[in-house]
């Protein structure tokens, strides 16, 4: 299968902060790819370089970055923005934020339609009412009528997916699509966009900072700390065999159900995360890292212990089985 | 058995909202007829979805919002009859935002000191060792005193605002979502540090979250609120391995745990949210309940009681 | 756009800081006095123009009065009116949006009907009529319009502080056993300072103008004194012949009142950015 998003050697600077430093991510046909990482890691940013959508101040270097085999860096706003909404769309975690309180849910959803496909008003409103019920809302044509407002958190969130799919787009962007929502609700989302993959084919990058979400949707996944991507594997293999000491640290920090002993202590890791700026040398964890040896501080090796399973570490894997 | 440190006693809580320029008043009914009770060393959690009233219920037992019905009893004594200063020897909180919970303008040893400075007893030289005594023990360098709260990370101020609940060494600590804003890994710590603090000082923690994998951790005994009443309630063991009513097993599904070849439950629970505003006939859970007979859209449900199991389900019955 | 504002700022601080270093050192700033007349000296013109005198820089009035340094002392009047009212009716304004915001309920609409009554008196009227009723004085004209400015400062310090006494601080203060005054003047006070800076640039230009219409009316500072609107007033009989008489303290206040604005706008914008209550 080939590659729909590329990214390759992405680098995201603001001013002296390096948000992103050399990610690189491959996005599948009909795959989800999970971005994950703590606040301030740099998946956020990395979704709206991705799109275009960078704020001014923010500087975007690549060594390539290419939607469906075209190269899209060095793409101007015009031709960016007949992409975004069109073959690439992104829903984002607070819905009230990306709809605009003073139009109906009708007029915005048959907007994205009109501009980027030029069909008529009267078409688009139809084909808003048929996703509507496709992302499972009762009685579409009453919900068209309606204004952000009056829409509860689940349910705005159905409506900008529904949004998103207008224009049958080949790529879905998600970043935190559920974060502000109950787990209930939660799971009938999560469940939604993955019937519409299965239906549609969508290839999903979703960004999230909920290691269940991951596990339960990812395919792949990409694991995220202070501007890199510090370890990136099929899901089973980064929660079965993780390699990387972050990724080990943040799987440990998760109670999970079932399996929790109430007088132990959490896994947690030590510290926080450290602001980097340009030039930065070695890796980023180390100060917070248990396994943190001298060489830590030079370059750092990307190593592959497994195919498809890749991480930066300067440990070797049969070392850090040991460990 | 040791007396309540708590007593919840069929307490209620209304507001009116007026919605829109004409709108007639509505009433939202937050809290309806919760009885609890937190024992000296246990931690009950609090679970439910937004707008469920658990952190309404929260700010009743806090004394921040007077009850519109039943009454509040903190370690035997009516809560509305309470000394200021009295109250806070015994209670304090941690909320959820640590932006909002601690003064932009004052810094970090004030913030920590002011429940001494509220007593009045302590001289100054004594409130700064505490403070700083206090600081230490949450795992903040002393020198952190002299900061501003905007010079500090999330994890770092949610530390300031358990030090400042806890300098007084109260014997209870409502904590309302304390980790629901912070990353995964300074949750973490904040959990162990909380439950550290729990054993050395011997406190009792009412815990509100809507995260039911940390409640399974932290607590020994839970509470499930929906739309205003407790639905369920057991010691934290039996709840979440056998759980009686049937939003509390689509709770349970929902949580994603990190397991990948699971893949994403199906809760069977509907559109329908639940709204405050229009609580529904019957059982109030009846309208996205995925078993529910006819009679649960026509009788309430009664309240099942055998301690410390509770259950209010016409289909659930406790063993 | 940012540099520009950024600008305004600094500007209006300057212009405003000027003024207040000339009315506090006034006695250094214009060495004649401002109130004696030599009606053989009357409407010199400024120094450099025809028929100006070095001693005189900016002329002299229709009774041979130093227009420069009637000019200066008049800044002291435009200045202590100015403050002096924005404390008062600050005082009075603040006190009343904190109780209500604070409170809410019975009290709060107590202090909201009070607010809805003072907007629903009109300004100049009152003022007008209370100067005629008890006669023009520096301590009238202060009592006057503190008395009746305190209004903007009431709504926002109302909204500002129902804002803040929703936040989880207040909320700890209380349980940490802080008393309400020390809950209203520790905890919500400071935070809601930054927005009434604003308000109190704006009623401090008003102030000053609403003085200058006063005097200008005759009803404001009585003469002698050297206030700006009182010279416009004294100068229209001889705009025609004589226009710099009308253009000196007209322009003076313009710039001050300007400078004021242009301050208040930046302090706006700068809080703006910041995390404001």
């Amino acid at each position: 299968m080939s590659a729909l998003l590329e990214v390759s050697g992405l680098e995201i600077s603001f001013g002296t902060l390096s948000a992103v430093r050399g990610a690189s991510i491959e996005v599948r046909r009909g795959e989800t790819h999970c971005l994950v990482g703590e606040s301030g890691c740099g998946k956020s940013v990395t979704a709206l370089a991705v799109m275009g959508l960078l704020p001014n101040n923010g500087l975007r270097h690549a060594a390539a970055l290419r939607f469906d085999g075209q190269d899209i860096l060095g793409l101007d706003e015009k031709g960016m923005s007949r992409l975004r909404g069109d073959r690439m769309a992104m829903i984002f975690q607070e819905p009230m934020t990306s709809l605009n309180p003073a139009y109906t849910v009708g007029s915005q959803m048959a907007e994205v339609m009109v501009r980027h496909r030029g069909v008529s008003k009267r078409a688009a409103l139809d084909r808003a009412a048929e996703l509507l019920a496709r992302v499972r809302i009762t009685s579409p044509e009453m919900r068209l009528g309606q204004y952000p407002h009056q829409l509860s958190g689940g349910l705005r969130q159905r409506v900008m997916i529904a949004m998103a799919l207008m224009c049958e787009p080949e790529l879905l962007i998600a970043d935190e699509p559920t974060t502000a929502l109950d787990v209930t609700v939660q799971a009938q989302i999560l469940r939604l966009l993955a019937d519409l993959q299965k239906d549609l084919g969508l290839a999903i990058l979703l960004i999230t900072h909920d290691l269940g979400v991951v596990a339960r949707t990812a395919h792949r996944v990409s694991v995220m700390y202070a501007g890199e991507v510090v370890e990136s594997s099929p899901v089973e293999q980064l929660f079965e065999r993780p390699m990387h000491p972050y990724t080990r640290g943040l799987l440990s920090c998760v109670p999970v159900p079932g399996k929790i002993r109430r007088d132990q202590p959490l896994g947690s890791i030590p510290g926080m995360v450290p602001h980097v700026t340009s030039g930065f040398e070695g890796c980023a964890f180390r100060q917070r890292c248990a396994l943190v040896r001298p060489d830590c501080a030079g370059p750092i090796a990307r190593r592959k212990p497994e195919v498809d399973h890749d991480y930066l570490c300067q440990i070797a894997p049969e070392d850090m089985a040991t460990s | 058995m040791s007396a309540p440190l708590i007593e919840v006693r069929d307490v209620g809580r209304q507001f009116r909202v007026r919605s829109g320029l004409f709108g007639q008043p509505k009433r939202v009914v937050a809290v309806d007829g919760v009885s609890l009770s937190l024992k000296p060393g246990e931690v009950l959690g609090v679970v439910g979805e937004s707008g469920c009233g658990k952190s309404t219920l929260a700010k009743v037992i806090l004394g921040l919002l007077e009850p519109t019905a039943g009454e509040v009893l903190i370690d035997g004594k009516r809560l509305a009859g309470l000394d200021r200063r009295e109250r806070a020897k015994l209670i304090q909180p941690v909320f959820q935002d640590p932006f909002s919970s601690l003064n932009p303008r004052r810094r970090v040893r004030d913030i920590v000191g002011m429940p001494l400075e509220a007593q009045g007893e302590a001289t100054a030289g004594e409130v700064r060792k505490r403070v700083e005594a206090m600081l230490e023990r949450v795992g903040l360098d002393p020198s952190m005193g002299e900061r501003l709260p905007a010079q500090l990370s999330g994890g770092q101020r949610q530390r300031v605002a358990i030090a400042r609940a806890l300098v007084m060494r109260p014997r209870i600590v409502v904590c309302d979502e304390p980790t629901s804003a912070l990353d995964v890994s300074v949750q973490a710590q904040v959990l162990n540090l909380l439950a550290e603090l729990r054993r050395e000082f011997g406190l009792s923690y009412l815990f509100i979250s809507h995260n039911l994998a940390v409640v399974e951790h932290v607590a020994t005994e839970v509470a499930v609120m929906y739309l205003g009443r407790i639905v369920e309630q057991n010691d934290a063991e039996t709840l979440f391995r056998d759980p009686r009513h049937p939003y509390t097993k689509a709770l349970l599904a929902s949580v994603l745990t990190p397991e990948p070849k699971l893949g994403i439950p199906e809760t069977g629970l509907g559109d329908t949210m639940p709204d405050p505003t229009n609580v529904p006939p019957g059982c109030r859970f009846h309208p996205r309940c995925p078993v529910a007979i006819e009679r649960c859209g026509l009788e309430a449900p009664a309240t099942q009681r055998k301690a410390p199991a509770l259950v209010e389900c016409h289909l659930a019955t406790i063993t | 756009m940012r540099s520009w504002r950024a600008w305004g700022l600094w500007l209006g601080a300057f212009i405003v800081g000027f003024t207040l270093l000339v009315a506090i050192f006034a006695p250094m700033v214009a060495t004649q006095d401002p109130f004696a007349q030599d009606l053989s000296r009357r409407l010199v013109p400024p120094s450099w123009m025809e028929g100006g005198r070095p001693q005189h820089f900016l002329g002299t009035d229709g009774l041979g009065r130093d227009y420069f340094a009637r000019l200066v002392y008049g800044a002291r009047i435009s200045m202590l009116i100015g403050i002096a009212t924005v404390v008062t009716s600050g005082i009075i304004g603040i006190a009343f949006g904190v109780i209500g915001g604070y409170f809410g309920g019975r009290i709060d609409d107590v202090v909201l009907f009070t607010i809805t009554a003072r907007l629903s008196i009109p300004l100049i009227l009152v003022a007008l009529a209370v100067v005629s009723l008890v006669g023009s004085s520096l301590t009238v004209v202060v009592a006057t319009l503190g008395l009746l400015l305190w209004d903007r400062f009431a709504v926002v310090a109302r909204v500002a502080t129902m804002q803040v006494r929703t936040l989880d601080y207040v909320a700890a203060a209380w349980s940490a056993g802080c008393s309400q005054p020390y809950i209203v003047l520790r905890e919500i006070l400071p935070n809601i300072l930054s927005p009434l800076a604003v308000v109190a640039t704006l009623e401090m230009a008003l102030a000053i103008l609403l003085e200058a219409a006063l005097s200008f009316l005759g009803l404001g500072v009585p003469p002698p004194l050297p206030s700006w609107g009182l010279m416009i007033a004294e100068a229209k009989d001889y705009m025609f012949f004589n226009p710099w008489v009308i253009m000196v303290p007209g322009m003076s206040l313009f710039v001050l009142v300007f400078g004021i604005n242009l301050l208040g706008d930046g302090l706006r914008d700068l809080l703006k950015t910041g995390r404001v209550a």
